[in-house]
Protein backbone atom coordinates (compact mmCIF):
# COMPACT_ATOMS: atom_id res chain seq x y z
CA UNK A 1 0.00 0.00 0.00
CA UNK A 2 1.32 3.42 -0.89
CA UNK A 3 0.10 6.95 -1.65
CA UNK A 4 -0.61 7.73 -5.26
CA UNK A 5 2.09 9.43 -7.27
CA UNK A 6 1.32 12.79 -8.77
CA UNK A 7 0.74 11.25 -12.18
CA UNK A 8 -1.59 8.63 -10.76
CA UNK A 9 -3.48 11.25 -8.82
CA UNK A 10 -3.93 13.25 -11.99
CA UNK A 11 -5.25 10.29 -13.97
CA UNK A 12 -7.56 9.37 -11.14
CA UNK A 13 -8.91 12.88 -10.68
CA UNK A 14 -9.40 13.37 -14.39
CA UNK A 15 -11.74 10.41 -14.34
CA UNK A 16 -13.49 11.50 -11.18
CA UNK A 17 -13.98 15.04 -12.45
CA UNK A 18 -16.19 13.69 -15.20
CA UNK A 19 -18.70 12.58 -12.60
CA UNK A 20 -18.49 14.94 -9.68
CA UNK A 21 -16.53 17.89 -11.02
CA UNK A 22 -15.27 20.30 -8.39
CA UNK A 23 -16.91 18.22 -5.71
CA UNK A 24 -13.75 16.14 -5.41
CA UNK A 25 -12.74 18.85 -2.98
CA UNK A 26 -15.37 17.53 -0.62
CA UNK A 27 -13.75 14.11 -0.72
CA UNK A 28 -10.26 15.45 -0.18
CA UNK A 29 -11.09 17.96 2.50
CA UNK A 30 -13.52 16.40 4.90
CA UNK A 31 -14.69 17.91 8.13
CA UNK A 32 -14.91 14.52 9.85
CA UNK A 33 -11.21 13.74 10.06
CA UNK A 34 -8.61 13.19 7.38
CA UNK A 35 -9.31 10.81 4.55
CA UNK A 36 -6.80 9.71 1.95
CA UNK A 37 -6.35 7.78 -1.26
CA UNK A 38 -4.08 4.78 -1.14
CA UNK A 39 -2.97 2.38 -3.82
CA UNK A 40 -2.61 -1.34 -3.33
CA UNK A 41 -2.36 -3.89 -6.10
CA UNK A 42 -3.20 -1.19 -8.63
CA UNK A 43 -6.45 -0.44 -6.81
CA UNK A 44 -7.22 2.93 -5.33
CA UNK A 45 -8.84 2.96 -1.94
CA UNK A 46 -10.52 5.88 -0.26
CA UNK A 47 -9.98 5.39 3.41
CA UNK A 48 -9.86 7.30 6.65
CA UNK A 49 -6.34 7.90 7.78
CA UNK A 50 -6.89 6.09 11.01
CA UNK A 51 -7.86 2.87 9.30
CA UNK A 52 -5.08 3.30 6.77
CA UNK A 53 -2.51 3.51 9.54
CA UNK A 54 -3.84 0.33 11.09
CA UNK A 55 -3.91 -1.45 7.76
CA UNK A 56 -0.27 -0.50 7.31
CA UNK A 57 0.57 -3.44 9.54
CA UNK A 58 -0.84 -5.89 7.03
CA UNK A 59 1.53 -7.15 4.38
CA UNK A 60 0.79 -5.89 0.88
CA UNK A 61 0.00 -9.28 -0.55
CA UNK A 62 -2.31 -10.15 2.30
CA UNK A 63 -4.23 -6.90 2.17
CA UNK A 64 -7.39 -7.50 0.18
CA UNK A 65 -9.27 -4.30 0.79
CA UNK A 66 -9.58 -1.30 3.04
CA UNK A 67 -11.93 1.61 3.10
CA UNK A 68 -13.75 1.94 -0.19
CA UNK A 69 -12.29 0.75 -3.45
CA UNK A 70 -12.70 3.57 -5.95
CA UNK A 71 -11.42 1.63 -8.91
CA UNK A 72 -8.25 0.37 -10.42
CA UNK A 73 -5.50 1.29 -12.80
CA UNK A 74 -5.43 -0.82 -15.91
CA UNK A 75 -2.22 -2.22 -17.27
CA UNK A 76 -2.02 0.73 -19.65
CA UNK A 77 -2.33 3.07 -16.68
CA UNK A 78 -5.84 4.23 -17.32
CA UNK A 79 -8.21 4.48 -14.43
CA UNK A 80 -11.39 2.49 -14.26
CA UNK A 81 -14.00 3.26 -11.64
CA UNK A 82 -15.58 0.39 -9.78
CA UNK A 83 -19.19 0.24 -8.72
CA UNK A 84 -18.01 0.41 -5.12
CA UNK A 85 -17.23 4.08 -5.74
CA UNK A 86 -20.90 4.75 -6.37
CA UNK A 87 -21.51 5.64 -2.74
CA UNK A 88 -19.16 8.58 -3.13
CA UNK A 89 -20.13 9.55 -6.64
CA UNK A 90 -23.90 9.57 -6.24
CA UNK A 91 -24.27 12.33 -3.62
CA UNK A 92 -22.02 14.72 -5.53
CA UNK A 93 -23.06 13.81 -9.04
CA UNK A 94 -23.36 16.57 -11.60
CA UNK A 95 -25.01 14.69 -14.43
CA UNK A 96 -27.92 12.44 -13.56
CA UNK A 97 -30.27 10.21 -15.42
CA UNK A 98 -33.34 8.50 -14.08
CA UNK A 99 -34.38 5.17 -15.49
CA UNK A 100 -37.88 3.93 -15.98
CA UNK A 101 -38.63 0.79 -13.98
CA UNK A 102 -38.92 -1.14 -17.23
CA UNK A 103 -35.36 -0.20 -18.19
CA UNK A 104 -33.82 -0.75 -14.80
CA UNK A 105 -33.27 -4.46 -15.28
CA UNK A 106 -31.64 -4.03 -18.64
CA UNK A 107 -29.20 -1.60 -17.15
CA UNK A 108 -28.52 -3.73 -14.13
CA UNK A 109 -27.64 -6.60 -16.42
CA UNK A 110 -24.89 -4.47 -17.91
CA UNK A 111 -26.56 -2.99 -20.98
CA UNK A 112 -26.48 0.54 -22.29
CA UNK A 113 -29.44 2.80 -21.68
CA UNK A 114 -31.75 3.58 -24.56
CA UNK A 115 -33.82 6.66 -24.98
CA UNK A 116 -36.97 4.65 -24.40
CA UNK A 117 -35.74 3.71 -20.94
CA UNK A 118 -34.83 7.20 -19.92
CA UNK A 119 -37.21 8.56 -17.32
CA UNK A 120 -35.62 11.93 -17.06
CA UNK A 121 -32.28 13.61 -17.25
CA UNK A 122 -30.69 16.45 -15.41
CA UNK A 123 -30.17 19.60 -17.40
CA UNK A 124 -27.07 20.51 -19.38
CA UNK A 125 -25.50 17.11 -19.45
CA UNK A 126 -22.81 17.24 -22.08
CA UNK A 127 -21.94 14.51 -24.48
CA UNK A 128 -19.55 11.96 -22.96
CA UNK A 129 -19.95 13.42 -19.54
CA UNK A 130 -20.12 10.98 -16.68
CA UNK A 131 -23.62 10.47 -15.37
CA UNK A 132 -25.05 8.66 -12.40
CA UNK A 133 -28.10 6.56 -13.13
CA UNK A 134 -30.96 6.47 -10.68
CA UNK A 135 -34.15 4.54 -10.50
CA UNK A 136 -37.28 6.67 -10.56
CA UNK A 137 -37.39 6.65 -6.78
CA UNK A 138 -33.87 8.07 -6.56
CA UNK A 139 -31.95 4.91 -5.86
CA UNK A 140 -28.52 5.09 -7.47
CA UNK A 141 -28.13 2.15 -9.82
CA UNK A 142 -24.75 2.79 -11.35
CA UNK A 143 -22.96 5.12 -13.64
CA UNK A 144 -22.13 5.55 -17.25
CA UNK A 145 -21.17 8.02 -19.91
CA UNK A 146 -23.74 10.16 -21.63
CA UNK A 147 -23.88 9.24 -25.27
CA UNK A 148 -25.98 12.27 -26.07
CA UNK A 149 -26.23 15.66 -24.53
CA UNK A 150 -29.47 16.65 -22.85
CA UNK A 151 -30.78 18.55 -25.83
CA UNK A 152 -29.79 15.79 -28.24
CA UNK A 153 -31.63 13.32 -26.09
CA UNK A 154 -34.83 15.16 -26.71
CA UNK A 155 -34.72 14.77 -30.44
CA UNK A 156 -33.45 11.23 -30.63
CA UNK A 157 -35.41 8.09 -31.40
CA UNK A 158 -36.49 5.78 -28.60
CA UNK A 159 -34.02 3.18 -29.87
CA UNK A 160 -30.91 5.32 -29.67
CA UNK A 161 -28.44 4.82 -26.90
CA UNK A 162 -28.33 7.77 -24.55
CA UNK A 163 -25.92 6.39 -21.96
CA UNK A 164 -23.05 3.94 -22.25
CA UNK A 165 -23.01 1.53 -19.39
CA UNK A 166 -19.93 1.62 -17.24
CA UNK A 167 -20.81 0.12 -13.93
CA UNK A 168 -23.95 -0.90 -12.10
CA UNK A 169 -24.92 -2.40 -8.80
CA UNK A 170 -25.63 -5.70 -10.51
CA UNK A 171 -21.87 -6.15 -10.51
CA UNK A 172 -22.04 -6.89 -6.83
CA UNK A 173 -23.49 -10.20 -7.93
CA UNK A 174 -22.05 -10.59 -11.40
CA UNK A 175 -18.43 -9.94 -10.55
CA UNK A 176 -18.51 -10.71 -6.91
CA UNK A 177 -15.04 -12.20 -6.78
CA UNK A 178 -13.22 -9.37 -8.52
CA UNK A 179 -14.73 -6.52 -6.55
CA UNK A 180 -12.91 -5.51 -3.45
CA UNK B 1 36.76 -42.21 54.41
CA UNK B 2 39.59 -44.58 54.85
CA UNK B 3 39.20 -45.89 51.31
CA UNK B 4 39.36 -42.52 49.68
CA UNK B 5 42.36 -41.53 51.72
CA UNK B 6 44.12 -44.66 50.62
CA UNK B 7 43.16 -44.05 46.98
CA UNK B 8 44.54 -40.55 46.92
CA UNK B 9 47.77 -41.48 48.55
CA UNK B 10 48.59 -44.59 46.54
CA UNK B 11 49.28 -44.19 42.80
CA UNK B 12 46.72 -45.83 40.63
CA UNK B 13 47.41 -48.96 38.71
CA UNK B 14 48.86 -48.72 35.23
CA UNK B 15 46.75 -51.58 34.05
CA UNK B 16 43.25 -50.73 33.10
CA UNK B 17 40.60 -53.31 32.36
CA UNK B 18 38.16 -52.75 29.55
CA UNK B 19 35.62 -55.36 28.56
CA UNK B 20 35.69 -54.29 24.91
CA UNK B 21 38.73 -53.49 22.86
CA UNK B 22 39.46 -49.77 22.52
CA UNK B 23 40.58 -48.27 19.23
CA UNK B 24 43.95 -46.62 19.41
CA UNK B 25 45.37 -44.46 16.67
CA UNK B 26 48.87 -43.56 17.80
CA UNK B 27 49.59 -41.37 14.79
CA UNK B 28 46.94 -38.92 15.94
CA UNK B 29 47.44 -39.80 19.64
CA UNK B 30 43.77 -40.71 19.58
CA UNK B 31 41.94 -43.30 21.60
CA UNK B 32 38.26 -43.99 21.17
CA UNK B 33 36.51 -45.98 23.86
CA UNK B 34 33.35 -47.75 22.73
CA UNK B 35 32.66 -49.37 26.10
CA UNK B 36 29.39 -48.87 27.83
CA UNK B 37 29.06 -45.99 30.24
CA UNK B 38 28.05 -46.88 33.78
CA UNK B 39 25.01 -44.72 33.84
CA UNK B 40 24.32 -45.15 37.55
CA UNK B 41 27.66 -43.89 38.73
CA UNK B 42 27.63 -41.15 36.10
CA UNK B 43 24.33 -39.89 37.46
CA UNK B 44 25.45 -40.21 41.06
CA UNK B 45 28.72 -38.36 40.66
CA UNK B 46 29.27 -37.15 37.15
CA UNK B 47 32.46 -35.16 37.75
CA UNK B 48 34.22 -37.93 39.59
CA UNK B 49 33.15 -40.56 37.08
CA UNK B 50 34.26 -38.56 34.05
CA UNK B 51 37.58 -37.79 35.64
CA UNK B 52 38.36 -41.44 36.34
CA UNK B 53 37.18 -42.44 32.88
CA UNK B 54 39.47 -39.88 31.29
CA UNK B 55 42.41 -40.92 33.45
CA UNK B 56 41.93 -44.63 32.67
CA UNK B 57 41.72 -44.01 28.95
CA UNK B 58 44.76 -41.74 29.04
CA UNK B 59 46.57 -44.53 30.89
CA UNK B 60 45.60 -46.95 28.13
CA UNK B 61 46.93 -44.60 25.47
CA UNK B 62 50.20 -44.07 27.31
CA UNK B 63 50.55 -47.83 27.77
CA UNK B 64 50.28 -48.19 24.01
CA UNK B 65 52.91 -45.53 23.46
CA UNK B 66 55.28 -47.30 25.77
CA UNK B 67 54.93 -50.40 23.64
CA UNK B 68 56.56 -48.59 20.70
CA UNK B 69 60.32 -48.90 20.19
CA UNK B 70 62.05 -45.94 21.75
CA UNK B 71 65.54 -44.60 22.10
CA UNK B 72 67.32 -42.28 24.48
CA UNK B 73 68.98 -39.13 23.18
CA UNK B 74 70.64 -36.91 25.77
CA UNK B 75 68.43 -38.15 28.64
CA UNK B 76 65.32 -37.69 26.55
CA UNK B 77 63.19 -40.62 25.54
CA UNK B 78 62.19 -40.41 21.91
CA UNK B 79 59.82 -42.55 19.94
CA UNK B 80 58.51 -42.37 16.43
CA UNK B 81 54.75 -42.47 16.08
CA UNK B 82 53.31 -44.65 13.36
CA UNK B 83 51.24 -43.33 10.52
CA UNK B 84 47.79 -42.10 11.47
CA UNK B 85 45.00 -44.51 10.59
CA UNK B 86 41.95 -42.52 11.61
CA UNK B 87 40.62 -40.43 8.78
CA UNK B 88 39.79 -36.98 10.04
CA UNK B 89 37.03 -35.08 8.22
CA UNK B 90 38.17 -32.38 5.81
CA UNK B 91 38.70 -28.92 7.16
CA UNK B 92 37.47 -27.11 4.04
CA UNK B 93 34.29 -27.90 2.14
CA UNK B 94 34.68 -30.09 -0.92
CA UNK B 95 35.39 -28.06 -4.04
CA UNK B 96 32.44 -27.40 -6.28
CA UNK B 97 32.29 -28.72 -9.81
CA UNK B 98 33.51 -26.27 -12.43
CA UNK B 99 30.82 -24.45 -14.33
CA UNK B 100 30.57 -25.83 -17.82
CA UNK B 101 31.35 -23.54 -20.69
CA UNK B 102 28.66 -22.90 -23.22
CA UNK B 103 30.08 -25.47 -25.63
CA UNK B 104 30.58 -28.04 -22.88
CA UNK B 105 27.03 -27.74 -21.69
CA UNK B 106 25.79 -27.96 -25.28
CA UNK B 107 27.96 -31.01 -25.96
CA UNK B 108 26.71 -32.66 -22.80
CA UNK B 109 23.15 -32.03 -23.80
CA UNK B 110 23.72 -33.45 -27.28
CA UNK B 111 25.90 -36.30 -26.05
CA UNK B 112 28.93 -35.15 -28.01
CA UNK B 113 32.15 -36.65 -26.66
CA UNK B 114 35.65 -35.51 -27.39
CA UNK B 115 37.52 -37.66 -29.86
CA UNK B 116 41.23 -38.02 -29.48
CA UNK B 117 42.99 -36.56 -32.50
CA UNK B 118 46.56 -37.11 -33.52
CA UNK B 119 48.88 -34.21 -33.09
CA UNK B 120 50.40 -34.57 -36.55
CA UNK B 121 48.46 -34.81 -39.78
CA UNK B 122 49.72 -35.83 -43.18
CA UNK B 123 49.66 -32.97 -45.65
CA UNK B 124 49.26 -34.11 -49.20
CA UNK B 125 50.42 -30.81 -50.63
CA UNK B 126 53.77 -30.58 -48.98
CA UNK B 127 54.09 -34.37 -48.52
CA UNK B 128 54.97 -33.95 -44.91
CA UNK B 129 53.63 -34.57 -41.43
CA UNK B 130 52.57 -31.19 -40.12
CA UNK B 131 51.23 -30.31 -36.69
CA UNK B 132 47.47 -29.92 -36.49
CA UNK B 133 47.83 -26.85 -34.30
CA UNK B 134 50.27 -25.02 -32.11
CA UNK B 135 54.06 -25.05 -32.34
CA UNK B 136 55.39 -24.87 -35.91
CA UNK B 137 51.90 -24.88 -37.37
CA UNK B 138 52.45 -21.37 -38.71
CA UNK B 139 55.65 -22.38 -40.42
CA UNK B 140 53.92 -25.27 -42.10
CA UNK B 141 51.12 -22.98 -43.23
CA UNK B 142 53.56 -20.49 -44.66
CA UNK B 143 55.28 -23.25 -46.58
CA UNK B 144 51.98 -24.44 -47.93
CA UNK B 145 50.41 -21.07 -48.76
CA UNK B 146 53.28 -19.40 -50.58
CA UNK B 147 50.75 -18.56 -53.26
CA UNK B 148 46.99 -18.02 -52.96
CA UNK B 149 44.27 -18.36 -55.52
CA UNK B 150 42.06 -15.34 -56.21
CA UNK B 151 38.44 -16.49 -56.23
CA UNK B 152 36.33 -15.43 -59.17
CA UNK B 153 33.76 -13.52 -57.16
CA UNK B 154 36.12 -11.06 -55.43
CA UNK B 155 37.96 -7.93 -56.34
CA UNK B 156 41.13 -9.14 -58.13
CA UNK B 157 43.20 -6.35 -56.60
CA UNK B 158 42.41 -7.45 -53.06
CA UNK B 159 45.30 -8.86 -51.12
CA UNK B 160 44.32 -12.45 -50.36
CA UNK B 161 47.04 -12.88 -47.75
CA UNK B 162 45.78 -9.90 -45.84
CA UNK B 163 42.27 -11.18 -46.12
CA UNK B 164 43.29 -14.50 -44.73
CA UNK B 165 45.13 -13.03 -41.78
CA UNK B 166 42.17 -10.76 -41.08
CA UNK B 167 39.84 -13.70 -40.98
CA UNK B 168 42.19 -15.44 -38.61
CA UNK B 169 42.34 -12.42 -36.32
CA UNK B 170 38.57 -12.30 -36.38
CA UNK B 171 38.35 -15.93 -35.31
CA UNK B 172 40.86 -15.38 -32.54
CA UNK B 173 39.03 -12.38 -31.16
CA UNK B 174 35.73 -14.18 -31.34
CA UNK B 175 37.19 -17.02 -29.37
CA UNK B 176 38.58 -14.61 -26.83
CA UNK B 177 35.19 -13.01 -26.45
CA UNK B 178 33.60 -16.39 -25.91
CA UNK B 179 36.26 -17.31 -23.40
CA UNK B 180 35.64 -14.16 -21.43
CA UNK B 181 31.93 -14.69 -21.60
CA UNK B 182 32.32 -18.17 -20.22
CA UNK B 183 34.54 -16.81 -17.50
CA UNK B 184 32.00 -14.15 -16.58
CA UNK B 185 29.23 -16.71 -16.59
CA UNK B 186 31.19 -19.04 -14.31
CA UNK B 187 31.94 -16.23 -11.86
CA UNK B 188 28.47 -14.77 -12.23
CA UNK B 189 29.82 -11.36 -13.14
CA UNK B 190 27.59 -8.85 -14.84
CA UNK B 191 29.30 -7.85 -18.04
CA UNK B 192 29.24 -4.08 -18.43
CA UNK B 193 27.05 -3.17 -21.33
CA UNK B 194 25.07 -6.36 -21.02
CA UNK B 195 24.47 -7.76 -24.44
CA UNK B 196 25.77 -4.71 -26.20
CA UNK B 197 28.02 -6.78 -28.35
CA UNK B 198 25.96 -9.31 -30.13
CA UNK B 199 27.87 -11.99 -31.90
CA UNK B 200 24.70 -13.69 -33.01
CA UNK B 201 23.84 -14.05 -36.61
CA UNK B 202 20.27 -13.00 -36.12
CA UNK B 203 19.91 -10.93 -32.96
CA UNK B 204 16.37 -10.43 -31.74
CA UNK B 205 14.59 -7.09 -31.79
CA UNK B 206 15.20 -6.60 -28.10
CA UNK B 207 18.89 -7.43 -28.40
CA UNK B 208 19.32 -5.00 -31.26
CA UNK B 209 17.49 -2.37 -29.26
CA UNK B 210 19.82 -2.88 -26.35
CA UNK B 211 22.85 -2.87 -28.60
CA UNK B 212 21.80 0.46 -30.05
CA UNK B 213 21.47 1.94 -26.60
CA UNK B 214 24.83 0.62 -25.49
CA UNK B 215 26.49 1.95 -28.61
CA UNK B 216 24.86 5.32 -28.10
CA UNK B 217 26.16 5.60 -24.59
CA UNK B 218 29.68 4.71 -25.62
CA UNK B 219 30.75 8.31 -26.15
CA UNK B 220 32.78 10.66 -24.02
CA UNK B 221 29.61 12.45 -22.95
CA UNK B 222 27.77 9.18 -22.27
CA UNK B 223 25.47 9.66 -25.21
CA UNK B 224 24.17 13.02 -24.10
CA UNK B 225 24.44 14.60 -27.50
CA UNK B 226 23.52 11.63 -29.61
CA UNK B 227 20.76 12.17 -32.10
CA UNK B 228 17.57 10.27 -31.48
CA UNK B 229 15.71 8.13 -33.90
CA UNK B 230 12.16 9.18 -34.67
CA UNK B 231 9.82 7.53 -32.16
CA UNK B 232 12.69 6.03 -30.29
CA UNK B 233 11.56 4.46 -27.07
CA UNK B 234 13.62 4.74 -23.91
CA UNK B 235 15.21 1.51 -22.79
CA UNK B 236 13.34 -0.17 -20.01
CA UNK B 237 14.93 -1.08 -16.75
CA UNK B 238 17.93 1.19 -17.10
CA UNK B 239 16.55 4.31 -15.53
CA UNK B 240 16.15 5.24 -11.94
CA UNK B 241 14.14 3.02 -9.69
CA UNK B 242 10.77 4.40 -8.79
CA UNK B 243 10.63 5.92 -5.36
CA UNK B 244 7.32 6.16 -3.62
CA UNK B 245 6.32 8.24 -0.71
CA UNK B 246 5.95 6.55 2.66
CA UNK B 247 2.57 5.17 3.57
CA UNK B 248 1.81 7.77 6.18
CA UNK B 249 2.36 11.37 5.17
CA UNK B 250 1.33 14.50 6.97
CA UNK B 251 -2.38 14.71 6.24
CA UNK B 252 -2.50 18.44 5.57
CA UNK B 253 0.45 18.14 3.22
CA UNK B 254 -1.21 15.34 1.37
CA UNK B 255 -4.47 17.23 1.21
CA UNK B 256 -2.79 20.30 -0.22
CA UNK B 257 -1.01 18.19 -2.78
CA UNK B 258 -4.24 16.59 -3.86
CA UNK B 259 -5.92 19.97 -4.08
CA UNK B 260 -3.05 21.20 -6.22
CA UNK B 261 -3.44 18.31 -8.59
CA UNK B 262 -7.17 18.91 -8.68
CA UNK B 263 -6.68 22.57 -9.48
CA UNK B 264 -4.40 21.62 -12.34
CA UNK B 265 -6.90 19.07 -13.61
CA UNK B 266 -9.72 21.59 -13.44
CA UNK B 267 -7.72 24.30 -15.15
CA UNK B 268 -7.21 22.05 -18.13
CA UNK B 269 -10.87 22.19 -18.93
CA UNK B 270 -11.59 24.82 -21.56
CA UNK B 271 -13.06 28.00 -20.18
CA UNK B 272 -15.66 28.09 -22.88
CA UNK B 273 -17.00 24.68 -23.65
CA UNK B 274 -18.47 25.16 -27.10
CA UNK B 275 -20.56 22.04 -27.01
CA UNK B 276 -22.17 22.87 -23.72
CA UNK B 277 -22.66 26.52 -24.72
CA UNK B 278 -24.43 25.44 -27.86
CA UNK B 279 -26.51 23.02 -25.86
CA UNK B 280 -27.52 25.75 -23.50
CA UNK B 281 -28.49 27.98 -26.37
CA UNK B 282 -30.53 25.21 -27.89
CA UNK B 283 -32.13 24.65 -24.50
CA UNK B 284 -33.15 28.25 -24.21
CA UNK B 285 -34.58 28.29 -27.68
CA UNK B 286 -36.59 25.17 -26.99
CA UNK B 287 -37.85 26.70 -23.86
CA UNK B 288 -38.99 29.80 -25.61
CA UNK B 289 -40.76 27.71 -28.17
CA UNK B 290 -42.59 25.71 -25.54
CA UNK B 291 -43.44 28.82 -23.57
CA UNK B 292 -44.90 30.35 -26.68
CA UNK B 293 -47.00 27.27 -27.20
CA UNK B 294 -48.27 27.21 -23.65
CA UNK B 295 -48.93 30.93 -23.67
CA UNK B 296 -51.59 30.38 -26.20
CA UNK B 297 -53.45 28.25 -23.66
CA UNK B 298 -54.31 31.21 -21.56
CA UNK B 299 -53.53 32.67 -18.15
CA UNK B 300 -55.16 29.86 -16.20
CA UNK B 301 -52.18 27.71 -16.55
CA UNK B 302 -49.80 30.25 -15.25
CA UNK B 303 -51.70 30.67 -12.05
CA UNK B 304 -51.84 26.96 -11.54
CA UNK B 305 -48.13 26.80 -11.93
CA UNK B 306 -47.69 29.46 -9.33
CA UNK B 307 -49.58 27.54 -6.77
CA UNK B 308 -47.86 24.28 -7.25
CA UNK B 309 -44.60 26.15 -7.12
CA UNK B 310 -45.29 27.11 -3.57
CA UNK B 311 -45.97 23.52 -2.82
CA UNK B 312 -42.61 22.52 -4.13
CA UNK B 313 -40.86 24.90 -1.86
CA UNK B 314 -41.91 22.89 1.16
CA UNK B 315 -39.02 20.58 0.39
CA UNK B 316 -40.71 17.78 -1.45
CA UNK B 317 -38.47 16.29 -4.07
CA UNK B 318 -39.71 15.66 -7.46
CA UNK B 319 -40.27 11.99 -7.80
CA UNK B 320 -42.14 10.26 -10.46
CA UNK B 321 -43.89 7.23 -9.15
CA UNK B 322 -46.72 7.53 -11.53
CA UNK B 323 -44.70 8.91 -14.29
CA UNK B 324 -43.28 5.92 -16.03
CA UNK B 325 -46.66 4.26 -16.12
CA UNK B 326 -47.68 6.94 -18.48
CA UNK B 327 -46.08 5.38 -21.46
CA UNK B 328 -46.18 7.96 -24.13
CA UNK B 329 -44.45 6.65 -27.14
CA UNK B 330 -42.33 9.60 -28.20
CA UNK B 331 -41.06 12.78 -26.71
CA UNK B 332 -41.73 10.86 -23.58
CA UNK B 333 -41.68 11.62 -19.94
CA UNK B 334 -37.95 12.28 -19.94
CA UNK B 335 -38.48 15.20 -22.08
CA UNK B 336 -41.38 16.57 -20.22
CA UNK B 337 -39.59 16.31 -16.98
CA UNK B 338 -36.52 17.78 -18.38
CA UNK B 339 -38.24 20.74 -19.69
CA UNK B 340 -39.98 21.26 -16.47
CA UNK B 341 -36.83 21.07 -14.49
CA UNK B 342 -34.73 23.25 -16.62
CA UNK B 343 -37.42 25.82 -16.64
CA UNK B 344 -37.61 25.77 -12.89
CA UNK B 345 -33.93 25.99 -12.40
CA UNK B 346 -33.45 28.80 -14.74
CA UNK B 347 -36.57 30.61 -13.83
CA UNK B 348 -36.80 31.70 -17.40
CA UNK B 349 -40.13 32.75 -18.79
CA UNK B 350 -43.46 32.83 -17.24
CA UNK B 351 -44.49 29.52 -18.49
CA UNK B 352 -41.31 27.56 -18.06
CA UNK B 353 -41.78 27.04 -14.35
CA UNK B 354 -45.39 26.40 -14.86
CA UNK B 355 -44.76 23.41 -16.99
CA UNK B 356 -42.32 21.97 -14.48
CA UNK B 357 -44.64 22.48 -11.66
CA UNK B 358 -47.49 20.99 -13.42
CA UNK B 359 -45.46 17.85 -13.78
CA UNK B 360 -44.96 17.94 -10.09
CA UNK B 361 -48.40 18.59 -9.20
CA UNK B 362 -49.48 15.64 -11.19
CA UNK B 363 -47.09 13.31 -9.56
CA UNK B 364 -47.84 14.51 -6.13
CA UNK B 365 -51.49 14.90 -6.07
CA UNK B 366 -52.47 12.16 -8.42
CA UNK B 367 -52.97 8.86 -6.68
CA UNK B 368 -52.11 6.86 -9.73
CA UNK B 369 -51.37 7.00 -13.37
CA UNK B 370 -54.18 9.36 -14.12
CA UNK B 371 -52.67 12.10 -12.07
CA UNK B 372 -49.30 11.54 -13.59
CA UNK B 373 -50.70 11.75 -17.03
CA UNK B 374 -52.26 15.00 -16.17
CA UNK B 375 -48.93 16.24 -15.01
CA UNK B 376 -47.35 15.24 -18.19
CA UNK B 377 -49.90 16.96 -20.18
CA UNK B 378 -48.99 20.08 -18.30
CA UNK B 379 -45.43 19.56 -19.27
CA UNK B 380 -46.38 19.58 -22.87
CA UNK B 381 -48.34 22.72 -22.49
CA UNK B 382 -51.62 21.13 -21.50
CA UNK B 383 -53.57 21.71 -18.30
CA UNK B 384 -51.50 20.90 -15.28
CA UNK B 385 -54.37 22.01 -13.18
CA UNK B 386 -56.62 19.54 -14.75
CA UNK B 387 -54.48 16.73 -13.45
CA UNK B 388 -54.52 18.02 -9.97
CA UNK B 389 -58.09 18.98 -9.54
Amino acid sequence: MRPLTEEETRIFFEKLVKYIGENIKILIDRPDGPYCFRLNKERVFYVSEEIMKKAGNVARENLVSLGTCMGKFTKSKKFRLHVTALDYLAPYAQGKMWLKPSAEQQFLYGHNVMKSGLGRISESVDRYQGVILYSMNDLPLGFGTAAKSTSDCRHSDPGTIVCFHQSDIGEYIRSEDTLT
Amino acid sequence: MHDTMEEESTPKSTTVERPLHVDVDLGNLLLSDTNEIAVKSLRANPDEYLRTLARDNAQLLINEIWKLPFERVDDVIITKLPKATYILPREKPAPKAKTLTKWESYAKEKGITKRKKTKLVWDELVKKWVPRFGYKKVDAEAEKDWVLEVPGNVDPMEDQFERKSEAKAERVSKNELQRLRNLAKAKKVDIPGGSGLTSKEKPSKIELHQAVHVAKKATASLGKFQAKLPKEKPLKGTGKKRQFEPLVIDSTKEKNKNLDVLARVMSKKPKIDIASAVNKQVDIREMEKSSFRSKSHGPKQGSGGGRSGSKRSDGKRRSGPGKPTAGRPRTGDGEGMRRGRSGGARGGGRNGPATGRSAFGGAKSGPGGGGARGGRGGGRGGGGRRGRS
